[in-house]
């Protein structure tokens, strides 16, 4: 008796045991082992062995740094941010439509097209709008013929183009979980929004709004993290002054070899996007969210 | 539940709404953080408190003796060849001439592959198994030479190359491509192509002949010029442009080679990684830090008006080499290849292909005889005439990891900005 | 009134503003890929895409795997792909049954793993990868990519499913359980079928996650080279085939997501 409900207690362990020893051992001690990486001292000839130097970060990230790391990363999570606002400013609209504007036998091909981009790799997409975008390309041939652009007006190698592409590459992940969200909401909550505010304008800011905040969030997640960490668009669509926090990390991973200098500003990165996601959540996710947007 | 199938085999609505079910809780962040805590020590029973570094102890070429060496070694009739893209001649169906000819001659099987697009991203690849002592997959690699190429080197990776099965090497490599600094003796390595690092410029745009790295700085050109992306060619541009050979160059020298470049800093449009020649046919920049041979092509291609110049100050060359890794399964089809490519004929066709600076002078008669293409065989960007050889310097060589640090911390600010 | 009507009738506010935001957003998000599309048909001297218009060719669809390094890549990508999407299949739909059915100690420990797991950065979960292995000494290839990609997916697959689950309920397991199935023929005859959208979602989000990694895989490639690496290391210009590949997959995806749509109506559940 005893030992079957120690079955059946055991169940749970049973099924959860091969995915969270995977998930343990290959992502979170990997995780936290970069830690014991960023403390080591030396260099790839001699080796790197664990020194505790803690100095390091405030040798990267000081006000005597030789290279401005914190700029790096301040430009990132500029960048990283403008991009999400954007795919939220563009994609909420997006979402919105879909989830009350379209019939619903129409709703799958349309959501599928806003997806559809995905099936293209990422780096083919990003590199052919570097085509398109370049000085030789269609765009800004076009633009000089019709007088709209002086010869020195170019649009790659800005920061614009850095945080075009951004937002471009993770639209689609801001418009799904807002719209997963959107379509959870009860329509007769809007009967009731109808009933209580004056206008549609109020109702929405006082209602759906409030009510999408969840899907938003996880939104933001997706999109904000890739964003700032991202080291392609910046490369393929960037110029001299757009270089970010995650060009650093594989440069000094994989070009330098400084192993120690990459997993600190590795774990830099991980730290900043933590305190400013637990910041927002702190932030907005209270109840009154609607006195706050 | 019509959102279930939108797009089923692409992006599930099912992690959106399984992701914004998500809760955090304090409790669970506190927990949370005690698991971390967990996890930490865990990790730290795990993993070992050092990463081995590449240098061992003794050099291979006091270890080994190679005569032995190469006597174990046999032909075994297959060849793993690592090349740069458009790197050799090809026809419209990708097909070698140069390479069916040695299979011919050799009854040697190539496995050619383009996977090499920079020295870094090729190097990082290999080292990690050249230091276990594991095969890397190749046999013959093609590396510009560089701290990288230096690294191998010294750290006994490459294989010596055994010049006594090398008769066309001996005979027909060009004086000046034979010892360079990088290799005493000729050792280790075995020049694929050569090229220059100098200037272009459109003469459309500038209205006249650049001369030398000094007019860069002329006011009419700020916002018109674009650099290499690559702190050995604009540093060494600019050790040049200040009257300093790179090879013989301190510390102090690079602090003052990167005032030159902060001074050009603000007429600077960009650090080109490629598409600088686009840049220049299209006018977004007017003078770029330029590789002869992408120069040649562009004229070639019916661009007449972007010129190549060797600066008054000076010009650097550069050696794409040949390299056996001391762990190739096929050291001896290797070795063949390296002499093959020294026939005069062979090198002819590559040369005639790819436009950089050929390593064997005979093949530039060939060339306008044989293969009937005297735009190449009469170009100084292929064939260098004495003139230009004068005014051409090598790259300065690392001694170590620390100095190649020094240099990447002087100069890597210039770019990365 | 149903739900549905009434959720239309809200959106029966007359306006063109919304729906040309949509088309817009659609058309730019389709822009690259008409180009890329346009141009695997152009004729590309010295077998490198140009923006000048040299003429149509279906060469480099005839010779899609003469550029060896490609092809190569392409199917390293393709094996990593489906084996990490099976074996985080296997190992992700217990996880998703033991947090979704069982509560148990450690449950919202391994719930909080996941979703750090899918919230991490990529580059930050590459260069933590890679210290991994450096500091356990193991070499970096193909096995770690496998390793690494598995371990993203994992998470994708646990979240994807365990949303099916819950929407699910338990009512016909309980049913056959007290008809006297045992629980583990009952799993494979009742609870699988039901789930197996869900199942063939997940495997595909794990495809499609794996084969279009750059980030991660940057790091922990080692020798190995996958198709999105040869494709940003392709720095000497993007040959044509790269182009065609691409096209190839977007037409083959979206064909599959046509068929699966129309399937999807007949049968809508």
């Amino acid at each position: 008796m005893r030992l079957r409900r120690w079955r059946r207690m055991s169940v749970p362990y049973a099924l959860a045991l091969l995915g969270s020893a995977w998930m343990i051992v290959l992502f979170l001690i990997p995780l936290i082992s970069q830690l014991s990486v960023s403390l080591m001292t030396g260099d790839p000839e001699q080796g790197y062995n664990l020194t505790w130097n803690f100095g390091i970060y405030a040798e990267l990230f000081g006000p005597g740094a030789a290279v401005p790391y914190a700029l790096f990363l301040g430009r990132a999570l500029l960048f990283g941010g403008a991009a999400t606002l954007i795919t939220i400013l563009v994609g909420y609209p997006v979402a919105y439509f879909l989830a009350f504007r379209v019939p619903r036998r129409w709703k799958t091909p349309l959501l599928s097209l806003v997806v559809m981009s995905l099936l293209v790799s990422f780096i083919i997409r990003t590199y052919m709008w570097g085509f398109i975008l370049g000085g030789h390309g269609p765009i800004l041939t076009w633009l000089r013929a019709l007088h709209l652009a002086g010869p020195d007006f170019h649009i790659l190698d800005t920061a614009g183009a850095v945080i075009g592409g951004l937002a471009y590459n993770s639209f689609p992940y801001m418009v799904l979980p807002i719209y997963a969200v959107l379509e959870r909401i009860d329509p007769r909550t809007f009967e009731a929004a109808a009933d209580l505010y004056a206008s549609p304008r109020v109702g929405f800011f006082r209602t759906t709004l409030p009510l999408s905040r969840a899907g938003i969030f996880s939104g933001i997640l997706l999109v904000f993290i890739d964003s700032v960490g991202d080291p392609v668009n910046s490369q393929l669509l960037g110029g001299k002054t757009t270089y970010m926090i995650g060009q650093a990390i594989q440069d000094s991973y994989l070009i330098q070899q400084q192993y120690n200098v990459a997993s600190a500003l590795s774990a830099v990165l991980m730290l900043a996007l933590g305190v400013i996601l637990f910041a927002y959540a702190r932030f907005f996710g209270t109840e009154n969210i609607e006195d706050l947007v | 539940m019509s959102d279930g199938d939108i797009a089923r085999g692409h992006i599930d609505p099912g992690l959106f709404r399984g992701l914004t079910q998500a809760r955090l809780s304090r409790r669970g962040m506190l927990r949370g953080a005690g698991a971390l805590g967990g996890a930490a020590a865990l990790s730290a029973l795990l993993t070992a408190c050092s990463i081995p570094g590449t240098n061992q102890s003794g050099t291979a070429d006091e270890r080994i003796n190679w005569t032995e060496w190469w006597a174990g070694k046999k032909q075994l009739g297959t060849l793993n060849f690592a090349n740069w893209p458009l790197y050799i001649d090809q026809d419209d169906n990708g097909n070698s001439e140069s390479l069916k000819r040695f299979t011919a001659a050799t009854g040697i099987h190539v496995n050619y592959k383009e996977v090499i697009n920079d020295v870094q991203t090729f190097y990082a690849k290999v080292a990690p198994q050249l230091r276990a002592g594991q095969s890397t997959g190749y046999d013959l690699a093609v590396l510009t030479n560089g701290w990288q190429l230096t690294e191998m080197i010294d750290n006994g990776w490459l294989a010596q190359l055994d010049h006594s099965q090398m008769p066309n090497f001996i005979a027909n490599a060009g004086r000046d491509t034979l010892f360079p600094a990088f290799d005493p003796g000729s050792l280790h390595t075995a020049v694929w192509q050569s090229g220059f690092t100098g200037l272009a410029y459109n003469e459309k745009l500038t209205g006249g002949p650049i001369e030398s790295f000094a007019d860069l700085l002329k006011p009419e050109f700020a916002g018109k010029i674009g650099m290499l992306d690559d702190n050995v060619e604009y540093g060494s541009a600019a050790l040049l442009a200040i009257g300093v050979e790179p090879t013989k160059s301190t510390h102090a020298d690079w602090k003052k080679a990167v005032d030159w470049l902060n001074k050009l800093q603000p007429s600077v449009t960009k650090y080109y990684d490629q598409g600088y020649t686009d840049a220049l046919q299209n006018g977004d920049i007017w003078i770029c830090q330029a590789y002869s041979g992408d120069v040649f092509q562009l004229n070639a291609g019916g661009h007449p008006e972007i010129k190549y110049v060797v600066p008054k100050e000076g010009q650097v060359v550069w050696h794409d080499n040949m390299i056996i890794p001391i762990t190739a399964d096929h050291p001896v089809d290797a070795l063949k290849m390296i002499d093959f490519v020294y026939r005069p004929e062979i090198a002819a066709l590559i040369a005639d292909y790819v436009n950089y600076v050929s390593p064997v002078p005979a093949a530039q008669q060939i060339i306008r005889d044989q293969l009937g293409d005297p735009a190449v065989a009469d170009s100084p960007l292929v064939f260098p005439t004495a003139e230009m050889l004068a005014k051409t310097h090598d790259y300065y060589v690392f001694k170590d990891y620390a100095d190649f640090t020094a240099w990447n911390d002087i100069f890597n600010p210039i770019s990365q900005a | 009134m149903t739900i549905e009507e009434r959720r239309a009738r809200i959106g029966r506010r007359p306006g063109f503003v919304l729906p040309a935001i949509y088309w817009v957003v659609i058309a730019v998000t389709l822009v690259p890929i008409v180009a890329m599309i346009a141009y695997s048909f152009n004729i590309a001297p010295n077998h490198r895409i140009t923006f000048v218009w040299h003429g149509f060719t279906l060469a480099y669809y005839l010779h899609l795997t003469d550029l060896s390094g490609l092809w190569q890549a392409f199917l390293v990508s393709v094996v990593i792909a489906v084996l990490s999407a099976l074996i985080s299949l296997v190992i992700g739909l217990p996880l998703a049954l033991a947090l979704d059915r069982y509560r148990f100690r450690g449950r919202s420990l391994i719930w909080g793993i996941v979703f750090v797991d899918i919230s991490a950065p990529s580059i930050v979960v590459g260069a933590a990868s890679l210290s991994f292995f450096l500091t356990i000494n193991l070499h970096t290839g193909f096995l770690t990519i496998l390793l690494v990609h598995v371990a993203f997916n994992v998470a994708y697959v646990v979240v994807t499913l365990r949303s099916r689950l819950s929407g699910m309920g338990t009512v016909l397991e309980e049913a056959a359980s007290d008809l006297g199935a045992r629980p583990i023929p009952a799993f494979f005859t009742i609870t699988v079928p039901l789930l197996m959208p869900g199942i063939v979602a997940s495997f595909m989000l794990a495809l499609t996650m794996s084969i279009d990694d750059y980030v991660i895989t940057s790091f922990v490639a080692g020798s190995s080279t996958t198709f999105p690496l040869f494709v940003y290391g392709a720095k000497t210009g993007m040959p044509p085939q790269v182009l065609c590949f691409g096209t190839i997959i977007f037409v083959a995806g979206a064909l599959l997501a046509l068929a699966n749509g129309a399937l999807n109506r007949k049968s809508s559940f």
